[in-house]
């Protein structure tokens, strides 16, 4: 283990998936990611969580709002 | 058909490209109501938020300088009318809430002092494989109720920069918040909505 706490890294890996982390913060962070398992789950669960998040499906603009929209662009001349 | 780059998107609503504009009506509209919906109180008043924006965006596009995206200038008309709008229906946004401090990982899923290795898990984090997506309506369903549960700032930064794949620097711009303050918001939304997540794979029981 290195001296970087998996109860430090988790609040770490916003930054470090920004690439906001300074460089010797992102050296611990990568050691420590390197040699354990669990903080490695977690990581990859925050990934999938942000992927999971951009697949959400956009709701629909309802049909008669889409109508006027449109009808308003028409009018616009 | 795709939306095209801004150049040309601005020219084809310039020239009147109905195709264009329904388009974009179609691919943003979604995203617009999302956003919209985390300042206002109900659907109906999101929806008119959005329908006022595209309003807004119809007369002004040939006025636009295009010094920001397109998306990022209809965002931001977006957000002022949202948010003109939530202080009309007295919502109050609290400038700091309980929940932007504190650890975002329940402390006691690390070992405490005394056990062999404090501050390291107690147990790992199960590795999520692929088909625990399969379910993905389900899953859906768990994320928006996860988002719905955030307090107000944390569920639009998260919006925008995961569901909407909005950059940093266009969130801080249109939030009027700091670097620092976006990543602290993001950050704990997104601890918040994994172990949403992680709960909803357990009761799934897999
Ligand atoms: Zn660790």
């Amino acid at each position: 283990m290195t001296d970087l706490h998996c109860a430090e890294f988790v609040e770490m890996v916003t930054a470090f998936l920004d690439g906001a982390l300074d460089p010797a913060a992102e050296r611990r962070f990568v050691d420590h990611l390197a040699l354990c398992d669990g903080c490695d789950a977690y990581l990859h669960q925050i990934r999938a969580t942000v992927q999971t998040l951009g697949d959400l499906p956009p709701g629909d603009l309802p049909p008669e709002t889409r109508a006027t929209l449109l009808e308003a662009f028409r009018k616009l001349g | 058909m795709v939306v095209p780059p801004d150049a040309e998107l601005v020219a084809r609503l310039r020239a009147r490209d109905e195709a264009t504009f329904a388009l974009l009506l179609d691919e943003w509209s979604g995203g617009m109501t999302r956003l919209a919906r985390t300042f206002v109180s109900t659907d109906a008043s999101a929806a008119e938020v959005v329908q006022e924006t595209w309003l807004a965006v119809i007369q002004g596009i040939d006025r636009f300088e295009q010094r920001s995206s397109v998306k990022t200038w209809v965002y931001r008309i977006l957000t002022n009318i949202a948010k003109r709008r939530s202080v009309r229906e007295h919502r109050i946004t609290p400038m700091t809430s309980l929940t932007d401090a504190g650890p975002t990982v329940a402390p006691d899923r690390f070992q405490q002092q005394g056990e062999p290795y404090p501050g390291h898990w107690r147990e790992f984090p199960e590795a999520w494989q692929p088909e625990k997506f399969a379910m993905a309506a389900e899953i859906h369903t768990e994320l928006a109720a996860a988002l719905a549960e955030l307090p107000e700032r944390q569920r639009a930064v998260i919006t925008l920069r995961d569901v909407e794949g909005c950059t940093a620097t266009e969130v801080c711009e249109l939030l009027e918040i700091s670097a620092a303050n976006q990543r602290v918001l993001l950050h704990r939304a997104r601890a918040f909505v994994r172990g949403k997540l992680e709960e909803y794979f357990r009761r799934a029981g897999s």
